[in-house]
Formats: structure tokens, sequence, C-alpha cells
């Protein structure tokens, strides 16, 4: 729903809570209560004075009336329905965002909740399955007691058996006991140690961008010309996981070694004069446009720049990096937009893809993106190509560039019709 | 002539138990301990069944069974897997691979005993 077809909705809500009758809030502003009326019920549009009069009245500040909701709630609160594949009135979600913020924070607060124990769940199942020392113990267990019970089986079975078959069973069951107890000892240490080398209540990749998302995604320790203490800085930034750690680890090598071919001192001003074009930064300073959008992407908010988002992803489709930026929901895994320049670039490695990106929503906000893929590791004859595609995302340009390219953000909560990227059905009603 | 059952499984006394209750009912059994060398002893024998455990040194019981069943001379034995592992992937991939049973330890003597009647009956 627009902003401006919520404003009435807004307004009748504030007039109820107050308790004020219709009637006599259309007369303290001069207007009619059947013209009220129909304001109140997103039937006319409202602004200026006459919006300034309403909110008076109301005692509240015009803008609470008339802007709109936070965008980054929004985009958790979409991206929750998208999680639990939920069936809801996702046009709907804007107008609840504005009337019950907190009941949103609640929804979006619980969803991200789900996802980190989803998260857990899934680690303590792989741990069961497929933790060697566990898998070890417990098959010691079952080994042991197999013989016991085998060996214990034949000595009660009411049979003849000769003397030194059963001295050699009972011998038997003897070892196997002593065993069994030393295994199952160790199994019950194994259960009792708390998990601290365990991995943590979220996915490392998680944990990489909330540490980044702390410091805006700039590094200024990284920004210095020459050695920089790496293993130091991550120790600082992701204490949780090993896995974390080394994915932090190669985000800050990357990172470095981008500053160190791009210098903030010369490259701020560079991007500035070049309005943000990757192509002709890439041409001043001689290398790749892939480093050139992740050098964009890592600028400092506070320094006036565009607001920029990015994304990495791999050939099939899982996001191996996300900055994110209003509007633009990201998906962590399989659940984008296949007419994402991010992915159509995969159809054209190395070439430079340059498009304006139009989201279904309301507010049919564009987005500015820049995607090349390249590819990665060392080259080799017949090896099989791997690739990794980076898009910078820009929102808002300025002026259209091109003719947008009507994507979403995910199948499930587009509401586009006719769409021949689309692989299921949405849940928009 | 007795009908030969051939034992792939590395823990002793389990080996000693099967071993004991099998030749009770008339089998003559031969047992190996290991992975590696396993297809050597089949192909040696070879038994008119193989009772196989998953876990082995060297060579795990699947990969061995794989090999069983794409080799002309031992593509029809009947196998009976062991193993410690009841996951149902396990045992689809037994079924998978052409295992004739298989069985969950700790498993009952009766239920080895039956289970070889039944496949040497087959054969």
């Amino acid at each position: 729903m627009a902003i401006d077809a919520i404003i009435g909705t807004r307004i009748r809500d504030r007039r109820m809570d107050q308790g004020i009758r219709q009637a006599n809030l259309a007369k303290t502003v001069g207007i009619s209560a059947s013209y009220l009326n129909l304001i109140e019920h997103n039937k006319r549009r409202i602004a200026g004075k006459l919006l300034s009069d309403i909110a008076r009245a109301l005692s509240v500040p015009p803008e609470q009336l008339s802007q709109g909701v936070n965008t980054s709630l929004l985009d958790r609160l979409h991206s929750a329905a998208a999680n639990l594949s939920a069936t809801v009135e996702l046009t709907r979600a804007e107008d609840m965002a504005v009337r019950f913020p907190g009941w949103t924070a609640l929804i979006v607060a619980q969803s991200q909740q789900l996802s980190a124990l989803h998260d857990r769940v899934q680690v303590l199942n792989d741990r069961m399955t497929y933790d060697p020392e566990l898998a070890g113990s417990l098959h010691e267990v079952i080994t042991a007691v197999t013989a016991v019970k085998s060996a214990a089986s034949i000595l009660v079975s009411g049979e003849r058996i000769d003397a030194d078959w059963q001295a050699r069973f009972h011998r038997n069951i003897y070892d196997d006991s002593v065993r069994l107890a030393a295994s199952s000892e160790a199994l019950i240490r194994y259960l009792d140690t708390p998990d601290t080398t365990g991995p943590p209540q979220t996915a490392p990749v998680d944990e990489v961008e909330t540490a980044l998302a702390q410091v805006g995604y700039h590094i200024a320790a990284l920004e210095r010309s020459g050695q920089v203490n790496i293993p130091k800085l991550v120790e600082e930034m992701t204490p949780r996981s090993d896995p974390a750690a080394d994915l932090m680890t190669r985000f800050m090598q990357t990172y470095h070694a981008d500053a160190a071919k791009m210098p903030l001192a010369q490259f701020v001003p560079a991007a500035r004069d070049a309005d943000y074009d990757p192509v002709a930064l890439s041409h001043q300073f001689l290398v790749p446009v892939d480093a050139v959008l992740r050098r964009l992407a890592s600028l400092p908010a506070t320094d006036g720049h565009l607001p920029m988002g990015l994304a990495v992803a791999d050939a099939s489709g899982a996001m191996l990096f996300r900055k994110p930026v209003g509007g633009f929901a990201l998906p962590r895994a399989g659940a984008g937009c296949p007419l994402w320049p991010l992915f159509t670039a995969f159809g054209r490695p190395n070439q430079p893809i340059r498009a304006e990106v139009a989201l279904p929503d309301a507010s049919a906000q564009r987005f500015l993106c820049y995607a090349i893929a390249t590819p990665v590791g060392a080259a080799g004859f017949d090896a099989p190509p791997v690739l990794h595609a980076t898009m910078l995302i820009i929102p808002d340009p300025a002026q259209g560039t091109t003719e947008s390219i009507p994507a979403g953000v995910s199948c499930r909560i587009c509401p586009r019709t006719g769409c021949a990227a689309r692989r299921e059905p949405s849940a928009m009603r | 002539m007795a009908k030969r059952v051939l034992l792939i499984e590395d823990e002793p006394n389990i080996i000693e138990a099967i071993s004991f209750i099998l030749s009770r009912d008339g089998w003559t059994v031969h047992t190996h301990e290991n992975g590696t060398s396993a297809m050597d002893k089949v192909l040696a024998l070879p038994p008119d069944l193989i009772i196989l455990d998953v876990m082995l040194p060297g060579r795990s019981g699947f990969d061995i069974l794989r090999d069983l069943r794409a080799t002309a001379e031992t593509a029809k034995i009947p196998v009976m897997m062991l193993t410690a592992r009841g996951q149902a992937r396990d045992r689809e991939l037994a079924e998978r691979l052409g295992a004739n049973h298989f069985m969950t330890k700790p498993f009952s003597n009766a239920e080895v005993r039956d289970h070889v009647r039944e496949l040497m009956e087959a054969t």
C-alpha cells in the first residue's frame, strides 16, 4: 500500500484513539465530515496545509501521519513472511508496520529468533550425525553390547556347551563388560562436557555480517598501507567461532588488497568525480570491476556517499556476502529473484552489467545495479568453471538510465504475474 | 558338504559368538577381519553367503558390497549387512547396493540364525 494511501488510515486511528468524533475534527479543520470520511478511507489524497491542520488538531507531528515506515523493518517483515512461506496479506505489510510498530518488531524479532534456533538445531543435528567422536563412542558401546548379548544368549540357551566354550564366552562377557563400562563413561563425559568449541547460535556468515554491520562495512584499520595484523583484527571482531573467523579473515584479506590498490585518499575524490561509475574507476585504478564494486560498498557511510549495498553469490545462487541496503532484501540462500543482474551476470562472465531494477511494491522503488561475474581460483585447462558474481546496489538513482527490469525480491512475496522467471506461486493476495 | 558362510567382521568376540551359533546350525563358517582384502577372500572361497559388517578397517562394507555386485563371480552371493548405525539412509543405501538383508546391532542370535537359514534356502 502506498504511503499516500495510508495517511487516511493513520488519521482515523489517531482520531479514534483520542475519542474525537469525525464531525468535530472536520469542523476544527474547516472541512465537511463527508470529506474527512473520504480522506480517512484513503479515497482522497491529503497533503500541505490540511494535513498540518489535522495533525495539529490531533496533537501529532505531521510527519507522523505522512512519513513511510522504516524500510529496514519492512524488509525484515517481508523476510519473516518469506522464511516461513506464510500466506499473509503482504500487500498490507506496510499498513501493519505503521499501525502496529511494536507488534511488527515482535514478529520480526521472533522470526530472527526462529531462524537462529533453526540454524542451531541444524548444527546439533549435524553434530549428532557426523561428529566422529560421538559416532565412535556410540559404535564402541553398541559393539560391546552386541558381543555381550550374543555371548550371554548362547550361555543361557539351555543347549549343551563344552566347558572350553563356556569358559571362552564367560571371559568374553567379562572383557566386553569392562569395555562397555569404559566406553559408556567416555560417552557420558563427552555428553556432559559443555560444547565450548562447538558452533555458535548463528551461522558463520551471519556472525560476519553482524560484525561488519556494526562498523558500517568500513574497517578503518585495513585502510592503512603496509602490514596489518589481520588475525588480531579478526579476533577483535568475531571471537565466537572458527568458521566465522575464517570467513572474516578472507573478507579482510580481500578488503586490505582492494584498499591497497585503491587508497581511500585517492579513491573518494575519484569516485565522486566519476559519479560512482565502477567501470570508469576500474580504468582509472587499473583494477578489476568486481574489486571496484567491493571498494565502493566499503566507503564510510559518514562521508556523504550514496548508500550502497553489495551482494556476492556463487553460480548455485548461494549468497556468499550481503551488505543490505534499504528496500532491497537479500536472502541468504536460493530465494532471490533470478532477474537480478547478480544472476544474469553468470550468463556473461567478465562483462560488466549496468541495469536498473524496479521492485514491485507500491513505492516502486528503483535500484541501480552494477554486476559482474568473474572466475575464481587459479586458471587451468579443462578445470570446471567456478564463478562468483558481485553486484553493487544503489537505491533511488537520480534519473532513470534505461528501462527498469521488473524484478522482485523473492517469488514467494512477489505479486508480478506472467513472469517467466517465477519458480513458485506467490503468497500475495 | 555344508554350505559356507563368510563372516567379514572386525570385532573378535562378535566373530566368536556368530561363528559358534552358525557352526552349531550346520554351516561352515569362515571369518575375515579386514575390509581391504575382503574381496580377495571372497573370490578365493567363494562362500554361499556373506555376513558383512559396515564399519571395517581399511574399507567400508558398502564399498565391498558395491564390488561384490559388480563382479560376475560374486554378483549373486546373498549378503547380510551388519551395522551399528540403524539410520534409514544406511538401510536404503544397503538395499540400493543390493544387500539381501540388513541387520542392526545389537541383534539377537535367533535373528542371525533365522535369516541365514532363510537366505541359504533361497540360494
